[in-house]
């Protein structure tokens, strides 16, 4: 009698949690599958359509063939393909470093609290990200040009052919300076953000053991922002990778400069919506999103192994 | 006493007071200086007359002020296809940075606060999916809906702005921190249901992370470029970006009337409203970032 009254309770009090549970794992999959259709339709499918384009080709004799990955290894010795992929890398190398340092020098003279005016140093600087891609382009485009903008006069001023944009030689720089400047200040917001959530104490300590301002950079501020300069690392080598907006609207002003297949996504588009080929457009998406993935999972396998 | 004196300020000045730096301003001077040139730019060529505009040194002014007649002539042009534009770009930044917003919010929510079998794979797949290039997507994305019918109608440009991987992963980690497990249970103790205390209770402490994601949503969605060149054909469905990259083609273009006092207004207009919008919001941007997000 008195084992069943004891044991009773319990097993009401079990079903009644596990009801719960039951209740809960419902609630969490209903928040979360609003947004699992919508990427399901939109981001999975995609990419399995991709894949599945990938391995057809269509020709004028004969229609669509199942080719295997004969589209794969024609990109793999396409030269036009490997000398977008070859710029894109190359502007990788030097503008992002040039970018994300820039970014960081700034973030750190915010934070630092040695500006005269510094929520105003910080707006300014984080103002140009606002600016659309579109826009900013089309205001460095005019102001490289040799009419209306500033170059014509500065070469004037020097009388020789001192800033030339619309070379060959430097078309990837002027583009560089775009996008630096369109992106900079996203970057300092970011590092500055990871700056602001520093404990005050570590501060306070380090100059308790007399530590100047340098030291305190190197051995408080920038460790600590690690995880903010993976983050940002990673977004601006997806950016690199996916170079299209810039190259492709200064291709109105310089059309001879700036080709077709300028960078591989300018490729790919060209491919697909000028020249009608789905199946190698989509196989060269897939190769970008591949390699893009790989080195964005390469820097941060890095960037959290120097953690520990 | 000449020792003395600076070890003396040293101490007025605490790590977190530190003295002001006269050089470090003029140096973080010639920054901002960038940062605005290109602005200033745009605003001086806005007020010139299209000779003036050609023929004077970029950075001063030159000519008659020609600004309000260069307005009005950008919002009339081609019977006013700016203002529609313009519309069409408020609708695409309303639905679809609306739509990313809700869906993240609910998602990153429910990842964060639920236990529910499949959580890690779910959460791993819609990570992973932040690497992927949005260009790579865009062919496919285009194909899929060409089929569907789906090309040259705003639903084009508006579904696939609805989904933000980076928005979920930034209410995710906002919402692990920002809402308390216990406060939860003491809900449900009370009886109260999962969507009643996601809304009354929930929803409040999210707020500064809802507004983060909302405003990298509305300016992704506003300076969208590549996803509206794929998809749309219509000039009436455009929205300003592709709209002021056609008068630009149109300007610089063989023969064509040269506009480009018409380019440089439309900018001007394109991007005022996504400034102010910005500057009153950038306070929010910041606490949301700082408080969750990408601080890691």
């Amino acid at each position: 009698m008195t084992t069943m009254s004891a044991a009773a309770p319990q097993v009401a009090h079990e079903r009644r949690r596990a009801r719960l549970k039951t209740r809960l794992n419902l609630a969490g999959a209903g928040f979360v599958t609003p947004f699992l259709i919508g990427f399901a339709l939109l981001v999975i499918a995609p990419v399995l359509y991709s894949l599945y384009l990938s391995l057809f080709r269509t020709q004028l004799i004969g229609g669509t063939s199942f080719v295997g990955l004969e589209n794969y290894t024609q990109a793999f010795t396409d030269p036009k393909f490997w000398s977008g992929a070859l710029r894109v890398l190359v502007f990788l190398v030097v503008q992002v470093p040039i970018m994300l340092v820039l970014a960081l020098i700034a973030a750190l003279a915010v934070d630092s609290g040695r500006l005269y005016g510094r929520s105003f140093f910080r707006l300014a600087i984080f103002l140009p990200y606002a600016v659309p891609g579109v826009v900013a382009v089309l205001m460095w485009g005019f102001m490289y040009s040799d009419r209306m903008g500033l170059t014509g006069y500065v070469n004037d001023l020097f009388g020789v052919q001192l800033i030339t944009p619309y070379t060959r030689q430097w078309i990837l720089t002027a583009i560089g300076n775009i996008v630096t400047w369109e992106y900079v200040g996203y970057n300092m917001l970011i590092f500055y953000s990871g700056l602001r959530s520093v404990s005050t104490e570590l501060y306070e300590a380090a100059a308790i053991d007399g530590a100047g301002q340098m030291r305190t950079i190197f051995s408080i501020k920038l460790p600590a922002l690690r995880g903010s300069i993976v983050v940002a690392t990673i977004f601006s080598i997806i950016g690199s990778f996916q170079l299209f907006n810039e190259p492709n609207i200064l291709k109105t002003i310089a059309p001879t400069i700036v080709t077709t297949n300028f960078t591989p996504n300018m490729y790919a588009y060209n491919l697909s919506f000028v020249g009608q080929q789905v199946n190698y457009a989509a196989t060269m998406a897939i190769i970008m999103g591949v390699v893009t993935a790989v080195i964005a999972y390469v820097v941060q396998l890095r960037g959290s192994r120097q953690e520990f | 006493m000449s020792a003395a004196t600076p070890r003396l300020a040293r101490k007025q000045f605490t790590p977190l007071r530190p003295k002001k730096s006269v050089g470090l301003t003029v140096v973080m001077l010639l920054f901002v200086v960038y940062s605005l040139i290109p602005l200033a730019w745009l605003v001086i060529s806005s007020t010139k007359t299209q000779d003036a505009l050609l023929n004077s040194f970029g950075l001063w002014f030159s000519g008659k002020f020609a600004f309000f007649d260069n307005i009005v002539w950008a919002l009339t042009y081609e019977d006013g296809i700016f203002v529609r534009w313009l519309l069409n770009t408020l609708i695409y930044v309303v639905v679809g940075a609306g739509l990313a917003t809700i869906l993240a919010t609910l998602a990153g929510y429910g990842l964060a606060k639920y236990d529910f079998p499949g959580r890690k794979v779910v959460f791993g797949v819609i990570l992973g999916a932040i690497a992927v290039p949005g260009t790579a997507l865009a062919v496919p994305t285009f194909l899929m809906f060409s089929k569907l019918g789906l090309t040259n109608t705003m639903w084009a440009v508006i579904l696939p702005s609805a989904i933000s991987p980076f928005g979920l992963y930034l209410i995710w980690v906002y919402a692990t921190d920002a809402v308390p497990t216990e406060l939860l249970e003491a809900a449900r103790v009370d009886g109260a249901g999962e969507l009643r205390t996601f809304l009354t209770i929930s929803l409040r402490l999210l707020a500064p992370g809802v507004v983060t994601v909302s405003l990298f949503a509305i300016v992704a969605t506003w300076n969208n470029y590549f996803l509206p060149l794929i998809m749309l054909n219509d000039p009436k469905l455009y929205p300003l970006t592709i709209g002021l990259q056609k008068w630009n083609a149109e300007a610089v273009g063989i023969g064509a009337q040269p506009v480009f006092t018409l380019v440089i207004t439309g900018a001007l207009l394109t991007i005022v409203p996504i400034v102010i919008a910005f500057l009153f919001l950038q306070r929010y941007w910041q606490t949301g970032l700082t408080a969750g997000g990408v601080k890691q």
